[in-house]
């Protein structure tokens, strides 16, 4: 432990010695190739940053800054939006809240964890919003959160302005577990968990709609009788049915974890029978095969790039999905899911232009602004355009060269990541350890014994959910 | 389906005869109609030597006959016109599962992992299913040759070197027996160890010592066993000892002559592994050594090469550097180690040229990142003679792309392996395909 809070009050130290002096300047980013995901892509172009916003966007002959602007020189590299994933787990101290089908009580903002060595290194590899989320053990998960990866700042400054709300629902394989005995959370004698199958999953979802309105109509008639001045008896708070309520209200979005056509039409036919909307559809291995439909009830798609065969209901995906859904007329998004991929969401997005023939802005647009748009944060972040937030990326090269790198990631116009710095600061970080290492082999025996940590039953993360997924490797 | 496929051959015979330059016809091609290829006017890059900016490979009897700038096509030849292509060999993927597994999570289709510690007498090739979806799909983006790897033991089995192209395993097989895979016993319980009370952790430091003496015993019964065996082949007068298949398949491991592919990730465990390669005289590979680089100058002087990989794996340790795992290589190249890829797994196989390529941006030259995916590999695990370069007399397995194998947007256009042109359709495209022209 001592050893990480050493890294992490370097790294902290580096952070704030580079965000000291970008707080208010103006910073001038030129001679670049600007991929803005909105507009196109302008060659020896400038970004002028602002308060932390961009104030213009354009050829560097129309771009002028102030005299004390500082200036980044980018001749060679590209600049794009920062990279938003849109399906996260990083960050977070649990994920599932397994022990019922329906939590959509719980709060991800409730778990988040700033110090997560993920937040960094996603930075590195120019990712600046997540979209960390409740795992998918539930048919109805809980409510998300969204972060901007300010490394080194509290929670509550990661927290997207203004957050729009999201809630997670899951369908398909994983929510059916705990109601089968091969299951990864059963414990010998635990009992099993109503639903085990696709029927049951689509029973519980419309049990808690229901239980929604009916709760829904005691508040409107409780709040009439107020009206009226007579003095009623208030319903029973009940957090859960508030925030399924919230959904059907349009003030909570669904975002729903699917693998198959038939579970996706499912939660459509649902939505329209009950009168809710699906905002964007999760994974979606299978989108492609009910692309018409999403499209017709005006869903998003987020879905990973080249994932398949790690389970059953991943068998028929495709790396074209993407690309399909994307021509069908769906919000499209790639996303990470793991910690690995959330590190190159851009080569994520490359393969969809090998696999599915996508323009380079078509790809660049799956990890930037349609996510945006999937969350609702696009009038922020997602493009490079006058007004936006500096959540900026520059790579040395074209992002969807197998060469290319990150080498500086700004959120706000605040630099989070520098390549350089990060090779400097290895130096010292060595040298610190060295010499914290010698300390304690001279103290030898001197301090105190470590007391040995409470057993605690760690709860399973989504990859051990998921088993098989490629950033584990296979056992 | 044959009549399918004969009417195929059929169209593309016709098409021969009014066109000059041919297309492949999509099925297999088998040995009786295979013949005589001729890729012209390509890029070659031959890995091993000069790139040829314009030049011709002819392919014969599944061998590459002949390579270079001024060679001629011969008259019966099929010919594949190269103009703007590039011939590269196929890429090798030093280690996988492909063909032991189907679908990660079900249990029915995976056979990766046989019970109990030691297992050398598993043979990876025998349980390979040539017609595995995931075959096709990993041979995507230029790979015609993968190490197939048993997995999860302290001897999982023998890895097995197969061709991504046959009827069968025994026509998939380049090199049946590669070497023994073994897994190092772990050193905790990874990231659920501080939350153990003392005494699990103090078990399975047990457990682990307990392991690695079993594991020493186990290869001095073998010497031991070669000794007995070697003695009453001399002296038919001395007892006859039951076949003992543990020992038995230990006996070329022992005496030096099949490498075993250790896989270790600590510095600590891979100190241990070298220790036991030197005191037994066991050929060690690395597989996975994360902390390669710490005990870099050990491996360069007792020249033992590390298998690398997936490059994107995330760091294990929370103050590791955050691209250790992509500028591994480099380090490993700069201080003379030798190294190959592998992504470690089956349905991620086409990503091997992006593992590579990630390294590359990460400090390793991209010429020595190619090479450790085509020749290196064939060097390490001995049948360099056979392939990972364009050489004449090497087996023609090979990709013609529109760029550099590595890079995200180029395409494999055309690959052989054996000589035999392979179909580069799979489930993926057939499933894409079908869906969207859906009405």
């Amino acid at each position: 432990m001592k050893k990480c809070h050493l890294v992490l009050s370097f790294l902290l130290i580096a952070v704030f010695s580079v965000a000291a002096y970008a707080q208010s300047d103006e910073t001038l980013i030129k001679n670049a190739t600007i991929m803005t995901a909105s507009h196109g892509t302008i060659e020896n172009g400038s970004i002028l940053i602002r308060n932390g916003k961009i104030a213009a966007v354009g050829k560097n002959s129309d771009v002028k800054a102030g005299p004390n602007a500082k200036v980044i020189d980018a001749t060679g590299m590209y600049v794009t939006p920062g990279l938003i994933d849109a399906h996260s787990h990083s960050a977070l101290d649990d994920v599932n809240e397994m022990s019922l089908s329906v939590t959509a009580m719980v709060r991800m903002r409730d778990v988040v964890n700033d110090t997560d060595i993920n937040i960094y290194r996603q930075l590195a590899g120019g990712t600046t919003t997540i979209h960390p989320m409740h795992g998918s053990a539930n048919s109805i998960g809980g409510q998300n959160v969204i972060l901007k990866l300010k490394w080194g700042r509290p929670a509550e400054e990661m927290i997207f302005p203004d957050m729009p709300r999201t809630i997670k629902f899951a369908l398909g394989e994983n929510p059916k577990r705990a109601g089968n005995s091969a299951n990864p959370f059963s414990a010998p004698g635990r009992p099993l968990r109503f639903p085990a199958t696709r029927m049951g999953v689509e029973f519980t979802i419309r049990e808690a709609f229901v239980q929604a309105k009916e709760y829904m109509a005691k508040w409107d008639a409780y709040e009439a009788a107020v009206k009226r001045g007579e003095n009623p008896l208030a319903p029973r708070r009940d957090l859960k049915l508030d925030a399924i309520s919230d959904i059907l209200r349009g003030r909570l979005s669904i975002h729903a974890h699917c693998y198959r056509a038939d579970e996706i039409l499912m939660l459509i036919n649902l939505a329209d029978e009950l009168g809710f909307k699906v905002t964007t559809f999760q994974h979606v291995l299978e989108g492609y095969k009910v692309a018409k439909e999403i499209a017709a009830h005006g869903a998003g798609g987020s879905t990973f790039s080249d994932w398949w065969a790690y389970k059953m209901e991943a068998f028929d995906a495709i790396p074209g999905n993407a690309a399909i859904m994307t021509r069908r007329g769906i919000i499209t998004s790639v996303n990470s899911d793991s910690a690995d991929l959330a590190r190159r969401l851009y080569q994520e997005a490359a393969k969809t232009i090998k696999y599915g023939g996508l323009t380079d802005e078509e790809a660049l647009r799956l990890v930037t602004l349609n996510p945006a748009k999937q969350l609702k944060i696009d009038t922020r972040v997602g493009s490079i355009d006058e007004g936006k937030d500096a959540d900026l990326v520059i790579f040395n090269g074209h992002p969807f060269s197998i060469y290319s790198r990150p080498e500086v990631t700004m959120i706000e116009g605040v630099v989070y990541f520098d390549r350089r710095e990060d090779l400097k600061r290895r130096e010292l970080i060595a040298k610190e350890k060295k010499e914290l290492i010698e300390r304690e082999k001279k103290n030898a025996g001197q301090g105190q014994p470590q007391q040995p940590m409470p057993a605690l039953p760690p709860t399973l993360s989504e990859e051990e959910l998921d088993h098989g997924k490629p950033d584990r490797k296979q056992q | 389906m044959n009549k399918h496929r004969t009417f195929q051959f059929l169209f593309a015979f016709l098409l021969a005869s009014f066109v000059a330059v041919l297309m492949i016809p999509s099925p297999r091609v088998t040995a009786q109609q295979a013949a005589v290829y001729a890729i012209r006017n390509a890029r070659i890059v031959t890995v091993t030597g000069q790139t040829i900016e314009r030049g011709t490979v002819v392919i014969r009897d599944g061998k590459i006959a002949e390579v270079g700038a001024s060679v001629s096509v011969p008259g019966n030849a099929k010919v594949i016109e190269g103009r703007g292509l590039s011939v590269y060999p196929g890429l090798i993927d030093s280690g996988t599962t492909l063909g032991l597994t189907e679908v990660g999570s079900v249990q029915e289709t995976r056979d990766t992992t046989e019970l109990g510690d030691f297992n050398p007498h598993m043979r990876a090739l025998v349980a390979v299913n040539p017609h595995s979806e995931l075959i096709p799909v990993a041979r995507a983006n230029g790979v015609t040759t993968a190490l197939t790897s048993p997995t999860g033991r302290l001897m999982s089995g023998q890895a097995s070197l197969i061709n991504l192209d046959g009827w069968t395993w025994k026509e998939m097989a380049l090199k049946p027996s590669v070497a023994l895979a073994m897994e190092w016993p772990a050193a905790a319980a990874g990231r659920f160890a501080a939350f153990l009370p003392p005494e699990a952790t103090q078990n399975l430091a047990q457990q682990r010592e307990r392991q690695l003496t079993a594991l020493r015993q186990k290869l001095d019964d073998a010497k031991a066993y070669a000794q007995a065996k070697e003695a009453r082949e001399k002296d038919k007068s001395l007892p006859a000892r039951p076949t003992d298949f543990v020992l038995e398949a230990l006996i070329p491991v022992v005496k030096g002559e099949m490498p075993v592919i250790i896989t270790a990730s600590s510095e600590r465990d891979i100190k241990g592994a070298i220790e036991l390669a030197d005191k037994y005289k066991l050929k060690l590979i690395l597989r996975d050594a994360d902390d390669a680089w710490k005990v870099a100058s050990t491996l360069k002087e007792k020249n033992i090469p590390v298998i690398i990989g997936p490059v994107t794996e995330v760091p294990r340790r929370e103050d590791d550097d955050y691209d250790l795992q992509y500028s591994h290589a480099a380090k490993l190249y700069k201080a003379g180690v030798r190294f190959a890829f592998q992504t470690s797994d089956a349905a991620y196989v086409r990503n091997l040229p992006f593992q590579a390529g990630t390294a590359a941006a990460f400090g390793l030259p991209k010429d020595e990142a190619l090479k450790a995916v085509t020749i290196y590999p064939a060097q390490i695990f001995g049948v360099d003679k056979l392939v990972g370069s364009i050489e004449p007399g090497k087996i023609a397995n090979l990709i013609v792309t529109d760029g550099d194998p590595l890079e995200f947007k180029t395409n494999v256009k055309h690959m052989f392996i054996n000589g035999h042109p392979v179909d580069l359709s799979s489930r993926h495209t057939k499933l894409y395909d079908k869906f969207a022209s859906r009405p």
